[in-house]
This record gives C-alpha cells, structure tokens and sequence, in this order.
C-alpha cells in the first residue's frame, strides 16, 4: 500500500525520523559498526548509523572499509539478524515454586517494549515475515514472541549495495521493499544525498507527517529505479529456483551431500546468522531452593543431538545434516508453511567459514540430477 | 502527537502453551520392570478432551520435558494415563514419581487414530511394538467395547522383547475376552513360553483379516514400522488405509522448536499419526532423514 507520489527528506530528516520514534516510546535499533562487522543495536540519530562504510562479502569472507562520504546505506546485511529482537537467543520460559505439592509459575516479563526497527532491508521483512508465519501463525503461538513483536514500527531501507553473497532477486524478497514496512526508503545520490520515502501503512503516515519532508519529483522516482536496477545487476549471486523444492526432494540420495560434507564443518554459523532459521533447545534448570526454570536458546540442525532420540541421533552424520539444513530451507519449508524459507540475504555463504555456497550446492544438484525419478513429490503444496 | 505514533497496545502476557499444568499423579501401576504407567489428574479444571494416538508433553520439574502417548482411552475418571519407559533422565524421574506427588501437563497435541469412521464391516488390524502399544492402547479399548454388528474384527498383533517384557497383559487377555484376535510374539523366548517367536512381521502372515475392508494402525520402532506397513500392502492393504504413529524428538509440541521434522513433516503437529500411503511410505524409506 505504498503511496503513488512518495516522499523525500535529507538525512537530517532521518535523523528526525529517529528522534520522532524514540520520542513515541519505541526502542530505536539499527545498523552500527562493531567489531568490524555491521550489526545492529541501538540509534539515537543518524550518527550512529555506518556513515561512510562500505561492505566485501565473498564466501567465508567478510570486512569493512571507511570511505570518505556521507553514506549511510551503502552495503549490504551483516551477521546481525532482527530475529534476536523478537526471539532471543536465551531465554527464561517460565520458573516455577513447589512448596507442599502446589506448584506457582512465574512468566519473565522481559518485554523491553514495542521496537522500531531502523534500516531493515527488503530481504529481511520477508525473514521477519516468514519468522511470524512459523512462531505465531500457527494453532499455538509463541506468546513470548507475540508479545515483543507487537507494534513493532518497521523503517525499511530498500537495497542499492548488495553483496557478492547475495541473491535476494532470485528468490523475489529484493532489491526492492513491497511489503512489511511502515516506512520504505530509498537512498539516492545522483542530484543529491537524500531519501525517498514510501508510506506502507498508516503508522507511517503519522509519523511522515512529523518529519519535514518534500514531495518526490520524476527526477527522484527515476533515481530510485535507476538505484534498484544498478542493484539487481550487482547482485552477487543466483538461485535458478524453478521446480527446485521438488528437484531437492527427488535427490535425497546425490552424491552431493556427501561431496558437500567433506567441507562442511557442521560448526552452525550458518544457522546462527539466517534469520529464519527458528529452531530452539529447552533445559530444565533448578536452584537450592527449590525453583525450577525453563530455559530456551537457540539450536542449530548441524548439531548432533538435534535429532536425537532413544537409540541415537536420526541424522548422525555432516551429510545428512548439511541436507537437512538446505532441504528445509529451500524445499520442506514449502511443506510446512506454503513459502521459501530462504530470503536470499547470503549470510549463510559470507559466514561460513569454508565458505560453502548454498547457490551453488543447489546448482551442482540440479545440473546432475534427475537420476532418481519422481520420489517424493507426493503431497507438495508448492506451485 | 499524533495517535498513530503511540505503540499500538501491546497484550499483556497470557500463560502460553509453553507453560504446563500441574497435574496430580493420581495412579501408578509398574507395568514391566522399565514401564510404568501414571494416571494423573488436574489440580485446576477439567481434564481437556483428547483422542488415543495423541500425545502429552510432560515436565519432571527439575529434569526436563519429554514427549509421552497418552495411553488410556477418553472416558475414564476424570485422569490421562502415560505409559513411560525408563530411557533417560526424565523419563526416569517420570517413572519414580509417586502418588500424590506432581508433574506438569501440556497437551494434548498432535493427530489422532480417527477411527471414529471405521465401518462396523471393517477389520481393524493393530500391530504394535514393544512400547508401541501405549499410543494405541486406547483405540483398541474403544474399538473392542464397541458393538461391531457388521461382522468387522479387531486384530490385536503385538511384539514384545521377551515374556517377561509383555505390556498390558491384563489388556490382552481383556480383550480376548471381548472377541478380539490378540496374538503375541515375542524376540526371545523363555521357559514356559509356548507363544510365537519372531518379529511382529511373522503374526501378519496368518492373521485372518479381510484385505479389502481392513484398515491398519501400527506403532513400533521404526524399522518394525517399515517392515511391517511393507507387509500389510503385500497382504493386500491399501496403503492408504494403513496409519503409523511417527515419532522424533520433540522439546516444544506445538510446532516452535523445530526438533521433530522429518521432511515435510513437523510430527508434532502434522502428526504423530499419520497416513502411510502418500505420507510415510516415503519418509520411512529414507536414510538419516
């Protein structure tokens, strides 16, 4: 629901923006250099922002370089993902008492208060949006979650500088924000450095109409698709993702999997950064008097014990890891929640540190696949 | 300010379905020398209605969670009974839990056996292994205490490890009595042991039922459950007709923790019932998956 005409504001009028969100009582987390990645953390004002940093991204290989310019968006995804906002890495479920048979439970009330979420990229409003789809679109919603990602106000940044990692174009979620925002910018540099501003919601609307702002002109709206177009050819990498969760599905027996798992470390970055990936481990913890805790933290696929049960794990060997971890994404998401569950963000490939490529794992299938018929596509709720 | 710019009103916390009932363990029967079966009862409510084949997440607090059948049939007195191996850490604590004592519920979650449609002409075959028979214990006392009219037989053929490991003998013989065709076999025999030996497999060959009008329930090992649907479609069932109870590692129930896939599947809520034909024909013939 954007508007046809759109805005324009300067980078002081981001920094208002900023100021607007904080003073409505959001907390304002964006992009900041740290320890030499982009990640994100808290923004008062656009001097916190990267302003004047500039990404490399390869596979296994990331770094940061200073340039001498005002820009403020000029690269792509870090190792940060906004899923730690909604879905913590560790967390306190429940602790409970037991005194004379009764038991009393207690929920942490950590809900730090409604997020504004500053330069989130088009990308990552599709991960946000598949991450709602599994922890709250279901018949039991996780109530933690509910809770901190409600009246989340989104600032979406669409992409002008993506990675040699990336492929957002191929699996349709970039360069350009469609959905999920409640305000979309666009940073232009041709005829000056500014903003292009579209309104995704009403939310935005209000707060557009604290932040002095113009119009947006032809020259501004040509500026914009001259950004995206110039994006979509930078575009590092690219998944071919015809037929492919049913080209997977049919080659559960490549030889590829085992290729890949001589490289494969099973050490789980890859599970760390994607920001889908949702999967969670939960310990049972006690104290000398008495009280129980339920502690949750993230779990990675590529662990052995994530599937184990009486008698061992289900999956214990890098092979059958590695092809859980990229089935699920790239196919049996398709299954289980009618979508990818890759957005193409390539964090995966920049932070392996064998720098293993997902795109190009799903290509060496497909380009000697075929061998094993049609098993498995039964059921398929894909298109 | 304008009222846009406000947070939108943020619900407060409800308990979720992450945080589990007390419930109280209002019965306890040592069925072999590792399986134990608690009947438990809410401390608040009521008991929420539920059907044989799901299952309950339940917290030794303390230790830990763990996915367990419910093995009791809806109905009875206001409790649930799990029948629970002593395989682990929590499983154990389970197993030692006394009357009186309490333990924490979530559930019930997952499918069910559904066999509230089964014509009263259908044969209905239930291979079970070892502690397989838990999640189906329930579903063969509602079939047997039905009047089945149309002539369809319940076929009740169970493996066990050994004579002494045989669960729910009482239930057996009960439905024995009540017409069942319940056959025993066992891996090892003993002194005394007049029964089959031999893996569950060997009871379909001679089982009498009607192909055609039968429908199957198996739950066992893995291994016992391909085997054994393979045998149930070369006695003629369709194996659409033919439903297994999956099992994986579970730590939320509800969908969340992402520990219980198996390909399209996430068994706690697609499953832990679920069809062979088009489901698990496939997933039971993939390694590692």
């Amino acid at each position: 629901m954007s508007v046809d005409d759109g805005a324009v504001f300067d980078s002081g009028g981001l920094d208002q923006l900023i100021g607007v969100l904080r003073s409505a009582g959001y907390r304002t987390i964006g992009p900041i250099v740290s320890d030499g990645a982009i990640v994100y953390g808290t923004v008062t004002g656009v001097n916190d922002l990267p302003v004047g940093w500039r990404d490399h991204q390869e596979p296994g290989r990331y770094r940061l370089e200073q340039v001498s310019d005002a820009h403020l968006f000029d690269w792509a995804v870090g190792p940060s993902t906004w899923k730690s906002e909604f879905f913590t890495a560790e967390e306190t479920v429940w602790q409970a008492s037991i005194a004379d048979g009764q038991v009393t439970f207690s929920e942490p009330d950590d809900d730090t208060g409604p997020v504004a979420v500053i330069g989130a990229r088009p990308c990552e409003l599709s991960a946000l949006a598949a991450l709602d789809r599994v922890l709250q679109g279901g018949a039991h919603p996780d109530d933690r979650y509910a809770v901190r990602r409600s009246g989340t106000f989104v600032v979406a940044v669409e992409c002008g500088a993506p990675a040699g990692t990336c492929f957002c174009s191929s699996m349709g979620t970039g360069p350009a924000a469609r959905a999920g925002f409640d305000l979309a910018l666009t940073e232009l540099f041709d005829g000056g450095h500014r903003f292009q501003v579209q309104v995704g919601s009403a939310a935005g609307a209000g707060v557009l109409a604290q932040v002095p702002h113009r119009s947006a002109g032809d020259g501004d709206r040509v500026a914009r698709q001259e950004t995206l177009a110039r994006a979509e050819a930078r575009m590092g990498r690219r998944l071919d993702t015809d037929d492919l969760p049913d080209l997977l599905a049919r080659n559960l027996d490549h030889p590829r999997w085992e290729e890949v798992a001589e490289r494969c470390l099973s050490c789980g970055n890859c599970t760390l950064v994607c920001p889908t990936c949702f999967c969670s481990d939960v310990k049972d913890a006690t104290d000398l008097a008495g009280t129980v805790e339920r502690q949750r933290r993230w779990a990675s696929c590529f662990d052995v014990e994530h599937s184990l049960l009486h008698g061992g794990p289900v999956r214990p060997t890098t092979a059958s890891r590695y092809r859980q971890w990229l089935t699920h994404k790239l196919s049996t998401w398709w299954d289980q929640f009618g979508e990818s569950g890759c957005v193409g963000c390539g964090r995966c490939i920049t932070w392996c540190p064998v720098g293993i490529d997902l795109t190009e794992e799903a290509a060496a299938i497909r380009t000697s696949a075929g061998a094993l018929g049609s098993v498995g596509s039964v059921g398929r709720r894909t298109s | 300010m304008t009222e846009t710019t406000e947070p939108t009103g943020r619900p407060p916390p409800r308990r979720g379905a992450l945080v589990p009932e007390p419930y109280r363990v209002v019965g306890r029967q040592v069925e072999v020398a590792d399986v134990v079966t608690l009947a438990l009862e809410p401390h608040r409510g009521q008991l929420p209605a539920f059907a044989p084949g799901q299952f309950n997440m339940l917290t030794a607090f303390g230790v830990g969670e763990v996915a367990i059948s419910i093995s009791s049939a809806p109905g009875g007195a206001g409790a649930v009974e799990h029948s629970i191996r002593d395989v682990g850490a929590v499983t154990h604590a389970l197993c030692e839990a006394r009357i009186g004592s309490v333990v924490g519920v979530r559930g019930p979650f997952g499918t069910h056996w559904g066999i509230g449609g089964i014509g009263e002409d259908t044969d209905v075959v239930v291979v079970a292994g070892g502690i397989g028979l838990a999640p189906l214990r329930g579903t063969v006392r509602d079939l047997v205490a039905r009047r089945r009219d149309g002539g369809g037989r319940v076929y009740v053929l169970v493996g066990m490890r050994s004579p002494d490991q045989i669960l729910f003998a009482a239930d057996l013989e009960d439905w024995r009595r009540r017409g069942a065709d319940v056959a025993v076999t066992v891996d090892v025999g003993a002194q005394g042991w007049q029964g089959p030996v031999g893996v569950v497999t060997s009871l379909l060959l001679d089982a009498p039922f009607e192909p055609a009008r039968s429908v199957a329930l198996a739950c066992g090992p893995e291994i016992m459950m391909r085997f054994t649907t393979r045998a149930l479609v070369d006695r003629g069932i369709d194996p659409r007709r033919i439903q297994v109870s999956l099992e994986r590692n579970m730590q939320c129930g509800i969908g969340l923790c992402g520990h219980c896939q198996l390909g399209p599947l996430l068994v706690c809520r697609d499953g832990p019932v679920v069809s062979y034909g088009g489901v698990a024909d496939q997933l039971l013939m993939e390694r590692n998956r």
